[in-house]
């Protein structure tokens, strides 16, 4: 392969204005499928989640799933777009063995939403609006499996499987209108609106929006045009992009690429590009000439989709706040930095925190316990944090425990392990383990003068003012007690033992 | 016995079973006696399911002999077009690329019949994918019209009409595109109902035009049509094109048929050049004898007719090569040149050559170019313009007039081969009926004679608003009554004896 030539950032900036648009596919977490009655579950047996429709076996029809209208037109409104009074479905026409019937069920000039707009937070906290072109509803394609081949690519593969249970989820392009004016900044503005878009999504319940789970995908069209100047550039389609990382550095290794090609006076090619994960980099992928002719036309075998004014109203209010005004709210409910906040919400711990101090903990604690000890677990075991075995109210509990002082951190992280290892509530745990702050002052006071008697010279020191030595005993008292005792309480009692009052 | 039980009704085969005169099996082994005797020479069906209907039929006695209540038409045989998904049965749509499928699940209409306890004798010939009015465009060969075995029994459902005259069996299934229940009913002297589109599910019916397609009931009688049509119209929610309405009263308008104060329209366009004489001569005459009833006849001006023909070999074909992209050798049927060594794409192209015939080749590539951008516009786009103007025009001729009639087809049956390679001569066969497909209204072909220069049976055709099929029932059994008692006996009577 030969290398890319790349020019550097900077100059590739001074020279060119860059102008991007995003388009982004959400596969929708309903039920069954887009047009049929099949699972949509993940990771079943391939196959088994078929039926002639999603087969594309002759004679069969398809039939629109009312919740994937539906959650189109919640995206559609939380986008600012306005919403297709009657828009129909259309045939986009093209051949690939994993797509059954050979054309894909997608929307074409009619789409359910259109004209809209993002406004995007960037890491300094400034506003960029990012204008929606449309967004509308389609079907995804099955998977193709290219065996006996060096890159998994159809390329010296000796045969392909075809799995079709992917074949008729719902999906959701999203497409940007060009994206103008980011300037340097707009690695980041595309990296900011698909994290937001993914957000967005989250909040409306309609899908989950794993990047890593396909669930969202992203494709980055770039073009760079001269300082001061007007027209397009000619574009590359970078396909399926498919983390926020990438995101951001598809778009600013194609800003580079670009920049070396158009400086030593070459021209760029219209087609897609592959992103590969491990460098960063893009390679040339079809050469898209505008020949490709998709024959698109109205989809014969449904009715056109015109929902009613009333209920866009009845989802319009039903629609959740929108996440960057709330994360803004949060944020200030909180008292935490806009750092703070965004590696929050990279670990995706907003809605455990939210749950934790609606169950009764303060903000602070709340904070503390998810994004220490729990986020540390999730990280060690691969998992989300929702799919840690403790919820919000257990660790509600906990913080209340450690408020109350019958715990004191040490414990609470016993307490913590205790749940996640299936052992029961907190309380449960703090039960079988016997995990209790020692505060019975007879068993205590007992402690702290074996550890006065044992440890006289220091003792001595402490009566002599030399205060900072009481850690000494303290560690003594909390050996003793296997650490079930109140360290602040211990200290206190040490000091008073021996007379002698901080500061 | 068996020569009296083929001759039924099928609404007399009902009664009598019903009444325990005859049993199903006693009718289902007349029928199928019948089709090893006759079917070598006419070629109806591509499948018969001897097994199946006996089994069928045995359960249809079974269930009357315990007490149950049957269908209106239990236990009456049938002859369903090879274009419905069969569980059990092969469905080839008269194509070598379908050769050999059995598919997994049966159409809404097949669950219908059986849901009735209509007994399957198998599946009948038809042009490949429905595209043809000759069924010469078979994969599997020719069908022979049963008044004149040279000569061909119409199509695309030529199988299912000859079925019909040569007494294979007393009901039909077929599926109009164009034309292809009327024009074969036309040619071979029986009835052939398209109902209103939507009004019979589409559900594993293999697609030819998805926005033309439309099942519907052949007979022998109005009122078998008007029995089979209630059995397997209705809403179906497989099929969002499908009418969520109450079917139509048919049968209560096929037992009290009247034109009696009706306005029934005759339209210019459907005359002219290209119509055989006998066939407008005997069309004539039933204009005369529906004014005779009691109708009033009024003239109509439906200029944009006369586009209807080039407005349908642009839309049509167009779906066409969209629904039959589906055809590529991967998870069904034929599949040609899998040796290990080429790709996916050449095993596609290889099977498409082997397994699509020169009529479909032609029409899918006709589509193609019909919808390619830069032509989209003028090809597929002013054809949609076209087909909102006859629905229009369809609309203000149906405030003048309660039903329009007309010859179904210009000419009567021609000879095999005739035609094969003149696509233009054989498209004008549908003239008449195709403006109805592209409104999706209804309509009826029933026998009004026979031409006097070749003596072959003539077709007229009723045509009525969406929704109204019912009104198709009551004029048609009307005419029928008044011909019926004018002959002395049914038109297929004179059909020479197999």
């Amino acid at each position: 392969m030969t290398v890319t030539e790349l020019l550097s950032y900077e100059a590739a900036l001074a020279e060119y204005d860059p102008v991007m648009g995003l388009e982004v596919h959400v596969e929708l977490g309903t039920r069954t499928k887009m047009f049929c009655g099949c699972s949509t579950e993940l990771g079943a047996e391939p196959n088994s989640q078929t039926c002639p429709t999603c087969l594309g076996m002759p004679g069969s029809l398809p039939v629109v799933n009312a919740i994937g209208v539906e959650s189109a037109i919640k995206i559609g409104l939380a986008l600012h777009c306005e919403i297709a009074e009657w828009c129909r479905f259309a045939r986009k026409n093209y051949f690939y063995p994993d797509m059954p019937k050979n054309f894909q069920t997608s929307q074409y000039d009619e789409p359910i939403a259109f004209n809209g707009y993002l406004d995007v937070q960037l890491e300094d906290g400034e506003i960029f609006r990012v204008e929606i072109e449309r967004a509308h509803m389609e079907e995804d394609t099955g998977k193709s499996l290219h065996v006996g081949g060096a890159t998994g690519r159809i390329h010296g593969a000796s045969h392909s499987l075809l799995d079709y249970n992917r074949a008729g989820i719902p999906l959701i392009e999203i497409v940007t209108k060009p994206i103008e004016g980011a300037g340097e900044r707009a690695p980041e503005v595309a990296k900011a609106y698909v994290a937001e878009l993914r957000e967005l999504i989250r909040a409306l319940g309609v899908s989950d929006a794993r990047m890593d789970k396909g669930q969202m995908r992203c494709d980055v069209n770039l073009s760079l045009r001269p300082h001061g100047t007007k027209t397009f550039g000619t574009r590359s389609e970078t396909k399926n992009v498919n983390s926020l990382r990438s995101v951001e550095r598809a778009a600013r290794f194609e800003i580079q690429r670009h920049a070396a090609v158009l400086t030593s006076g070459g021209t760029i090619v219209q087609e897609t590009r592959h992103f590969h994960e491990d460098d960063g980099s893009t390679t040339s992928g079809r050469i898209k000439d505008n020949a490709e002719d998709y024959r698109y036309f109205p989809e014969p075998d449904l009715v056109p989709v015109a929902p009613a004014r009333e209920w866009i109203e009845e989802l319009r209010k039903g629609l959740p706040e929108l996440p960057r005004v709330r994360r803004n709210r949060l944020r200030e409910e909180w008292g935490v930095s806009e750092l703070d906040m965004q590696s929050i919400l990279n670990a995706g711990a907003v809605d455990a925190i939210v749950a934790t101090i609606e169950a009764g903990a303060d903000a602070a604690s709340a904070r503390k316990w998810w994004m220490g000890e729990l986020a540390r677990n999730a990280n060690e075991q691969g998992v989300s944090l929702e799919e840690l075995a403790i919820t919000p109210a257990d660790v509600a509990r906990v913080s209340a425990l450690v408020a109350s002082g019958d715990l004191n951190d040490k414990l609470a992280r016993q307490v913590i392990e205790g749940v996640l290892a299936g052992e029961g509530t907190p309380d449960a745990v703090v039960e079988k383990r016997g995990l209790k702050v020692v505060s019975d002052d007879g068993a205590l006071g007992t402690a702290v003068d074996e550890a006065i008697a044992g440890n006289a010279a220091i003792a001595d020191k402490i009566r002599g003012g030399k205060v900072a030595a009481v850690g000494a005993l303290v560690g003594a008292v909390m050996k003793a007690t296997r650490g079930q005792a109140d360290a602040a309480k211990v200290k206190d009692l040490i000091l008073e033992k021996l007379g002698v009052s901080e500061g | 016995m068996t020569d009296n039980i083929i001759k039924l009704t099928a609404a007399e085969i009902a009664r009598r079973i019903a009444a325990g005169d005859l049993t199903a099996v006693e009718v289902t082994e007349a029928h199928l006696a019948r089709i090893e005797a006759v079917d070598e020479k006419v070629h109806a069906f591509l499948h018969v399911d001897r097994e199946g209907a006996l089994a069928q039929a045995r359960a249809v006695d079974e269930k009357r002999a315990r007490g149950e209540k049957l269908g209106p038409l239990a236990g009456v045989p049938l002859a369903l077009k090879d274009i419905f998904t069969t569980v059990g049965m092969p469905t080839t749509v008269g194509s070598k690329i379908l050769e050999g499928w059995i598919p997994p699940y049966d159409a809404t209409l097949v669950k219908n019949l059986k849901a009735a306890d209509v007994v399957i004798l198998g599946k009948t010939n038809m042009d490949e994918f429905a595209m043809g009015s000759s069924t010469e465009n078979s994969a599997y060969g020719p069908t022979g019209n049963p008044w004149d075995l040279t000569r061909i029994p119409g199509g695309s459902g030529g199988g299912s009409s000859a079925a019909l005259a040569a007494y294979e069996a007393p009901l039909a299934i077929g599926t109009d595109t164009g034309g292809s229940i009327r024009q074969p009913a036309a040619v071979t002297g029986t009835v052939g109902v398209k109902p209103t589109y939507g009004g019979v599910s589409r559900y594993g019916m293999v697609a030819f035009s998805s926005s033309l397609d439309q099942g519907g009931p052949c007979a022998r009688t109005v009122l078998d049509a008007a029995l089979l049509h209630e059995a397997i119209a209705g809403h179906d929610p497989l099929d969002s094109t499908s009418i969520d309405a109450p079917v139509p009263p048919v049968v209560e308008a096929a037992l009290s048929g009247s034109v009696g104060g009706m306005r029934v329209g005759v339209v210019k366009q459907f005359r002219g050049e290209g119509y055989q004489a006998g066939v407008v001569q005997r069309f004539d005459e039933s204009v005369e004898l529906l004014r005779s009833l009691g109708a009033e006849i009024v003239e109509l001006d439906c200029p944009t007719f006369d586009l209807a023909l080039s407005a349908y070999y642009l839309i049509a074909p167009s779906e066409c090569s969209s629904n039959l992209a589906r055809f590529d050798a991967m998870r069904y049927g034929l599949r040609v040149g899998d040796d290990g060594t080429r790709s996916a794409e050449d095993v596609t192209a290889l099977t498409r050559e082997a397994g699509f015939g020169d009529e479909v080749k032609r029409r899918i590539i006709l589509g193609t170019y019909a919808l390619s951008s830069g032509y989209y516009d003028a090809y597929y786009g002013s054809a949609q313009k076209v087909r909102t103007l006859i629905t229009r025009e369809f609309e203000k001729a149906f405030e003048e007039v309660d039903v329009i009639v007309s010859p179904t087809t210009p000419t009567t049956a021609f000879p095999i081969g005739e035609r094969a390679d003149d696509p233009m001569a054989m498209y004008l066969a549908d003239l008449c009926t195709i403006p109805t497909n592209l409104a999706g209204n209804a309509a009826m072909s029933l026998p009004c004679g026979l031409a006097p220069e070749d003596g072959l049976p003539v077709g007229l055709q009723i045509i009525a608003p969406a929704m109204k099929d019912d009104r198709l029932y009551k004029v048609g059994a009307a005419v029928e009554a008044a011909f019926v008692e004018k002959w002395g006996h049914p038109l297929l009577e004179e059909a020479p004896s197999l």
